[in-house]
Parts: C-alpha cells; sequence; structure tokens
C-alpha cells in the first residue's frame, strides 16, 4: 500500500506493507536518526514527534500515519544545536545513542510547557531512558535550554 | 525485532462498519492505540482501524463527562475538568503510566477493551461510576463489563463518567515508574465511600463488603479504618506472581488501604 507523509516540512510517498511499523519505514528510507531499542516502547529511543507530539514510532503502524507531520531530529536543527551546547558544557551527553529522542521530546516539552520546572521535567522525560549518564547533567542542561530566549 | 502479521487492514468508515466486520472474520481485531497490541497479538487476518470514526473527544455535560473511545491517555489527563475529579484521581493514575510517548498513543477505548490486570486506569474509573457506550450493546457499567466472561466483540464508542468533585486517592505500588503495578489503590468519597484495588495481580475490582461496612458507620475515625481494612483483606484476594507474593501484597493493601482511607476523611 501507498502512504503519503509529511517528514520534516517535505511530502514523502512510500510503499510499505499493513503491518510495518513508523521506526521501520523511516529507518529504511534513510531517516537513520530514528534510533531503534527495545522495539516495546519502554525505553523511548524511537521517539519521533507527530503533529508536534512525542510518540514511540516502534508502536505506531506506519499506515496510520497518512497525511501526519512527522518530525525527527534534523527537522529541528537550530534547537538541537542550542540544547548540544548545554549538553556538551554540561557534559550531559557520553554515547550519544538517546540524543536524537532525548532532544525531540525536550523539544516537546517546550513547545507545551516552556517555563517547565525541574520536577516537570523528570516526568516528562520519563519515557526517554539513558544508559550511560544518570540523568542529572542532562536535566539541569535541559533546564538551561529551556530557560534560553536566544 | 517484534513483529506482528497483518493480512489486511481496513479503515472502518463507521461503527456499523467496524461492528460487522468485527463479528464476519473471525480473525478480525480492532486496533486502538496499538502500543500493546504489537506486544500481544502475533497475527491478524483483517486489522480495523476506527482513526477515521471521530471518537477522540471530550465532552462536557452537565453531571458527565463524555470521552470518545478514541481519546488518547495523555489528551485525558491533561484536561482540566479531569485533574479536578475527585482529587484528580484518575490524572494521576493515567500520569502513572509508562512516559508521555506511550501515552500520546494509548486510548482509553484500548484500555478499557484490553481489561488487562495490571492496569492503572480501571481502578480509578470503577471508583468514578464509570459508564461504557457501545455500538450493539449499548450501555453497561464498567464494574459489569470486568465480571463478563468474555469481551464481546463490540465496537466501544465511548466512556461517561460523573463529575464529582469528593475527595480521592490513588496510589500505584510498582518497582519502578515505567514498570507494572504490584497493586494499586483507588478510593473516591463523594456521599459514600468507594474502593477499588488492582494489579492483585488479576483485574482491578471493587471492595463492596468494605465500602458498604464504611457507609454504614455514622463516624469514621482510626478504629472503624482497622475493621474496614479487615474486611478488605477477606473479601479482595491477591495473590503471587512473578512480581510479587500474595504475602507482600497483603502487606501493601492493608498498608495502602489505610493511608488512602486515612487520606479521604480529612
Amino acid at each position: 500500500m501507498k502512504i503519503n507523509l509529511r517528514i520534516n516540512g517535505q511530502s514523502r510517498q512510500f510503499l510499505i506493507e499493513p503491518n510495518e511499523y513508523l521506526l521501520d519505514v523511516l529507518r529504511k528510507n534513510d531517516y537513520l536518526s530514528v534510533r531503534r531499542g527495545c522495539d516495546n516502547t519502554s525505553c523511548g529511543v524511537c521517539t519521533v514527534l507527530i503533529d508536534n507530539k512525542p510518540v514511540p514510532s516502534c508502536s505506531v503502524l506506519a499506515a496510520r500515519c497518512e497525511n501526519k507531520e512527522i518530525t525527527t531530529v534534523e527537522g529541528i536543527e537550530k534547537e538541537v544545536e542550542k540544547l548540544a551546547k548545554y549538553f556538551g558544557e554540561l557534559g550531559a551527553d557520553q554515547c550519544g545513542y538517546c540524543n536524537p529522542s532525548m532532544a525531540l521530546t525536550v523539544y516537546s516539552l517546550k513547545l507545551e510547557n516552556k517555563n517547565a520546572n525541574i520536577e516537570e521535567v523528570k516526568e516528562y522525560l520519563v519515557g526517554n531512558l539513558c544508559r550511560c549518564t544518570g540523568y542529572v547533567a542532562q536535566h539541569e542542561a535541559i533546564m538551561k535550554y529551556l530557560g534560553d530566549e536566544s | 525485532m517484534i513483529f506482528m502479521e497483518v493480512k489486511e487492514l481496513i479503515r472502518a468508515i463507521d461503527a456499523e462498519a467496524a461492528y460487522t466486520l468485527l463479528n464476519e472474520f473471525k480473525g478480525s481485531k480492532v486496533m486502538a492505540g496499538g502500543a500493546w497490541m504489537k506486544l500481544s497479538v502475533k497475527s491478524v487476518d483483517k486489522l480495523i482501524l476506527l482513526d477515521d470514526l471521530n471518537l477522540d473527544y471530550i465532552k462536557e455535560e452537565n453531571e458527565y463527562l463524555e470521552i470518545g473511545a478514541m481519546t488518547s491517555l495523555r489528551t485525558m489527563e491533561m484536561h482540566p475538568t479531569i485533574k479536578s475529579l475527585n482529587s484528580g484521581i484518575l490524572a494521576k493514575a493515567i500520569k502513572s503510566i509508562m512516559g508521555v510517548q506511550v501515552r500520546n498513543v494509548a486510548t482509553i477505548g484500548g484500555s478499557v477493551m484490553g481489561r488487562f490486570a495490571f492496569s492503572d486506569i480501571l481502578g480509578a474509573l470503577l471508583v468514578l461510576d464509570c459508564r461504557l457506550y457501545f455500538h450493539e450493546l449499548h450501555e453497561i457499567s464498567l464494574f459489569d463489563f470486568l465480571q463478563m466472561p468474555k469481551v464481546p466483540r463490540d465496537i466501544l464508542l465511548s466512556i461517561k463518567i460523573k463529575k464529582s468533585s469528593g475527595k480521592g486517592y490513588f496510589h500505584k505500588v510498582s518497582k519502578t515508574h515505567l514498570d507494572f503495578s504490584l497493586l494499586n489503590i483507588a478510593i473516591t468519597k463523594n456521599e459514600l465511600f468507594k474502593i477499588a484495588i488492582g494489579s492483585r495481580p488479576q483485574t482491578a475490582t471493587l471492595a463492596i463488603s468494605t465500602a458498604n461496612f464504611l457507609n454504614s458507620q455514622s463516624v469514621i475515625n482510626e478504629a472503624i479504618i482497622k475493621k474496614a481494612v479487615e474486611i478488605a483483606c477477606d473479601e479482595i484476594k491477591v495473590s503471587t506472581n512473578l512480581r510479587a507474593s500474595k504475602e507482600y501484597r497483603e502487606v501493601l493493601l492493608k498498608t495502602y488501604l489505610t493511608r488512602g482511607l486515612l487520606e479521604v476523611i480529612k
């Protein structure tokens, strides 16, 4: 079957199987910043935004995304640059595998509640697992990013 | 890679079409949010999608809140009226489920129709007097639905919750935020007490005798609560699974039921 998606502002058409998940379709078509992790909605590394809401792409059938706006980390480049700066300054970055999904979730939080406090940040990011950092530096970097008006 | 075989995907044009497809073909299934389905279903002949049925809504009526079956858990948890119902227990129960990503996908219809034993929502809905509205079966209380021996092959259209401003308590005990409950407790105190215990590990149920005992008392004090907790321990059966033992669940039940009752009588 054919589906039409808007990915990072561009219209794309793909030929898919009815049981293909968005994660598989994106990776097959070279959107490799969308990572495969647990494949069962637990880890959050496959997060993309659908109509600006974070979802686990491993559990959304691609066929259900017809005409939806999909955002991967490449679609929010300027925001990612800002966030990456704070991640670097605060040593919040280690292996980097979870960074794209983390950036998308944080961006979505900023759209929803840019004045989020640290508890709200922790709560919003509960579905993004990071196996390396222990989260403290990430939370500090995210608070700085949210406070950055530039 | 986790794989679910789907032979045919059908976007139902209305509830009647979805109902007919579901009942004409044995190997057909309805997908609501779909997050859990991937983990529990290996193969489907006809997968029926309800995305075009306009069931994603929350309507406020004078006494009730009507929620379409395809409304996401995240939409519900952010709704101001849901946040305020009986100390916000439903929003609290929803928030305790996985992360924002999953709650953006999971729907209230899927959460109800799954009758999941580990569900954190069913207990909160039980104590909020939730009623279900189906295409064919029409209206049924959530409590009666949970007592049915099998899930009916019907299309859940919406749920209704009575608006109430009494007190409420919800608590989920789990090893981590992302883990299933070892036990969960929901209590409301409007004119009457209602108590539900879930993840026992069986599906949530109402503690009817315990609530009747409390509702027959003119004064609720610590001694009455102690007696009520004893009744609940006799009435509500808990058992052992991989997550926790029967004995541990009994301790959890006593502890959190006591705390919950003290909270709602404050």
